[in-house]
C-alpha cells in the first residue's frame, strides 16, 4: 500500500534520513521503534508531504506521490495524526472534527462526527471545549479523531503514547487495534517500544536515519540488540 | 460639553477606518504571519479607484464596486507574486517585502492617477446633523454603520463558516491545517484578498470626509499599525478597539493640545505599549497543554 524507497531528508543542511525503505501492506500495523531523533518524526511527515525530501520515492496504491502536496495527500486517502497532537488549540472540539473532514467539505460530515463521539464518547460532552483545554489524554483522542475524519486508509500516528499515563496508551492502543479490524492500515511511531510492538504485525528500527533491522513484530521483540537497546531487557 | 462631544464623534469616525485598517492587518498576520504594510496602498487603491472611474463616467456606485474588485486583485496579486515565492523568508524579509510592495503600488498610483487631492459626494449630503451643542457629518454615520456592517459579516465569515474556521485553524497550527488538508495557499490567498477589499471599502467610505491622494495609505498602514500594537496583535477584538482607541486620542490630542501634533498620537502609542505593556490590550494569551 505505502512503499518508501531509498528516502533522504533533512533540516538545513543536516541529513536526518540517509535513504530510508519501508514497506506497509494494507491491513497491516507497521510500527518504528528507535530512539529520540532517529529520524521517525520526519519519516512521517515526509510521508505526508509536510517535510521536503531530497532524494527518493513514496509510492502510495502503486502511484507516486513526492510531487503531490501536502493537503492532496489526505485526499489520496493518508491522515496523519502528529507528534504532540497539533489541534486547533482555540476551536472547539466539533469545530477540530469538522475540519478533520476538509478534504470531503462539499459532502456532509454529520455522520463522520457521529462515528468518532461513539468510538471516544467523552468528546461528545465536551464537544463545544476549546480543544486546548482538553487534558492530555483527551486530546489524542481528539488528534485520532480528527484523523479519522478523513477516512484515511492509512493512518500514521506519531508518538500516540506521548505524555500520557499507561492505562491512557493502554486504551489508545486498544483504539489502534480496533482500527486495524475495520480494515485500516496503520505505520505507528512509537519511543514506547514494547506496547507498539505488542500491537504491531511488522516493525522497522530506525537509528540516527537508517533503518538497522526489521521483521515481524514477534522476531524484533526476540532481537538480542533491539532488546538492549529499546526493551530495556 | 459640546466640544467634547465633537471630539468624541470625529475621534470615533476616524477611529472606525483606523479599526477597519487594523482588521486588514489582522486578518493576514492570523494567516500567514505577515505584517503587510502596503495595507494602506489598498485603502488607497480603492478610493482612488473609485474617484477615477467617476471621472471616466461611471456611475459611482459601479465604480466603487469596480475599484474594490480591482483592490482584490491586487491583494491576491501580492500574495502570489511576492509572498508566496518568500514563504520561507523571515518575518523582517516579509515585512520588508510588504514595504516594497507598498512604495511600488504608490508609485504606479502616482502614474496611472495623479499626484492631486480628490474627493467623492458623501452618500447622504453634507448638511451636519446638530446633537447635543456638537455636529456630526452625515458621512460619519455612514462610515460607521458600513465598518459595523463589514466587521459583523467577517465575525459570521470568520466564527461560523467552514472556511472561516479554517483561517483561524491555519492562524492556530499552520502544520496541523496541512495535515488535515487545507490547501493553506488558497486560504491564505482568500485572506489576502478579503483583505484587500475591507482595505478598499475603508477608503471609499472614509474619503467624502478626509480626501484621498495616491500616497494617502501609508500614513493610514502606520495608524493601523498602532492600533494593532494597542489592541494586541493578532486579537480581532483587540484591533476595533484599539483602532476607535486610536482615534479617540488623536481627536483629544488635536482638540486640546494641537492639531500639529495629531499625528505623533499614533506613534506615542506604539512607544507607550511596547514599552508597558507590549502585548496589547487583548494580546494572547496563548493557553496549550503538551
Amino acid at each position: 500500500m505505502l512503499s518508501v524507497d531509498n528516502l533522504k531528508s533533512g533540516y538545513g543542511r543536516i541529513e536526518a534520513l540517509h535513504g530510508v525503505s519501508i514497506e506497509v501492506a494494507a491491513g497491516e500495523i507497521v510500527t518504528l521503534v528507535g530512539a529520540n531523533g532517529a529520524g521517525k518524526t520526519t519519516l512521517l511527515r515526509a510521508i505526508s508531504g509536510v517535510q521536503t525530501i531530497s532524494a527518493g520515492r513514496i509510492s502510495f496504491e502503486g502511484r507516486s506521490i513526492e510531487s503531490i502536496p501536502a493537503h492532496a495527500r489526505v485526499a489520496l486517502g493518508i491522515a496523519q495524526v502528529p507528534e504532540g497532537r497539533q489541534l486547533f488549540a482555540p476551536l472547539s472540539v466539533e469545530d477540530n472534527l469538522k475540519l478533520g473532514a476538509w478534504n470531503r467539505r462539499r459532502g456532509h460530515s454529520g455522520n463522520d462526527i457521529h462515528r468518532v463521539y461513539e468510538l471516544f464518547p467523552m468528546l461528545r460532552e465536551l464537544r463545544r471545549t476549546a480543544a486546548g483545554a482538553l487534558s492530555g489524554g483527551q486530546q489524542q483522542l481528539l488528534a485520532i479523531g480528527r484523523a479519522l475524519m478523513a477516512r484515511p486508509r492509512l493512518l500514521l500516528l506519531d508518538e500516540p503514547s506521548m505524555g500520557l499515563a499507561p492505562i491512557l496508551v493502554d486504551q489508545i492502543l486498544n483504539v489502534v487495534l480496533d482500527l486495524k479490524h475495520n480494515g485500516l492500515t496503520v505505520l505507528l511511531v512509537e519511543q514506547n517500544a514494547r506496547a507498539a510492538l505488542a500491537i504491531a504485525d511488522r516493525g522497522y528500527v530506525l537509528e540516527t536515519g537508517a533503518i538497522t533491522a526489521s521483521g515481524r513484530a514477534a522476531e524484533i521483540q526476540r532481537d538480542k540488540r533491539v532488546r538492549e537497546a529499546y526493551l530495556g531487557v | 460639553m459640546a466640544e467634547f462631544l465633537q471630539f468624541v464623534f470625529s475621534g470615533i469616525t476616524v477611529g472606525a477606518i483606523y479599526a477597519l485598517v487594523a482588521i486588514g492587518f489582522t486578518l493576514i498576520y492570523n494567516a500567514s504571519d505577515v505584517v503587510n504594510f502596503a495595507q494602506g496602498e489598498f485603502v488607497m487603491l480603492g478610493a482612488m479607484g473609485t474617484v477615477f472611474l467617476g471621472h471616466a463616467g461611471v456611475p459611482l456606485l459601479l465604480a466603487g464596486v469596480v475599484a474594490v474588485l480591482i483592490t482584490t486583485v491586487v491583494g491576491l496579486a501580492l500574495y502570489r507574486w511576492a509572498i508566496v515565492p518568500a514563504r520561507e523568508a523571515d518575518a523582517v524579509t516579509l515585512i520588508i517585502i510588504t514595504i516594497g510592495a507598498s512604495i511600488f503600488l504608490r508609485g504606479v498610483a502616482e502614474v496611472v492617477f495623479d499626484k492631486g487631492f480628490h474627493s467623492l459626494p458623501a452618500l447622504l449630503g453634507s448638511n451636519p446633523i446638530r446633537l447635543g451643542g456638537a455636529t456630526i457629518l452625515p458621512q460619519s454615520l455612514v462610515v460607521l454603520a458600513g465598518a459595523f456592517f463589514i466587521m459583523v459579516l467577517l465575525w459570521a465569515f470568520i466564527d461560523r463558516t467552514l472556511f472561516g474556521k479554517a483561517v483561524r485553524a491555519i492562524a492556530a497550527n499552520r502544520v496541523a491545517a496541512r495535515l488535515v488538508g487545507i490547501n493553506t495557499r488558497i486560504v491564505v490567498g482568500a485572506s489576502f484578498a478579503l483583505s484587500a477589499a475591507i482595505g478598499a471599502i475603508a477608503g471609499i467610505l472614509i474619503t467624502p470626509i478626509t480626501l484621498t491622494s495616491y500616497n494617502g495609505g501609508t500614513l493610514l498602514a502606520l495608524k493601523g499599525f498602532a492600533a494593532i500594537m494597542l489592541g494586541g496583535i493578532g486579537s480581532a477584538v483587540g484591533a476595533v478597539v484599539g483602532g476607535i482607541l486610536l482615534g479617540l486620542l488623536e481627536a483629544f490630542a488635536a482638540g486640546y493640545v494641537s492639531a500639529s501634533y495629531k499625528d505623533a498620537v499614533g506613534f506615542l502609542v506604539i512607544l507607550a505599549v511596547l514599552f508597558v505593556m507590549p502585548r496589547g490590550l487583548f494580546g494572547k494569551a496563548t493557553v496549550e497543554r503538551v
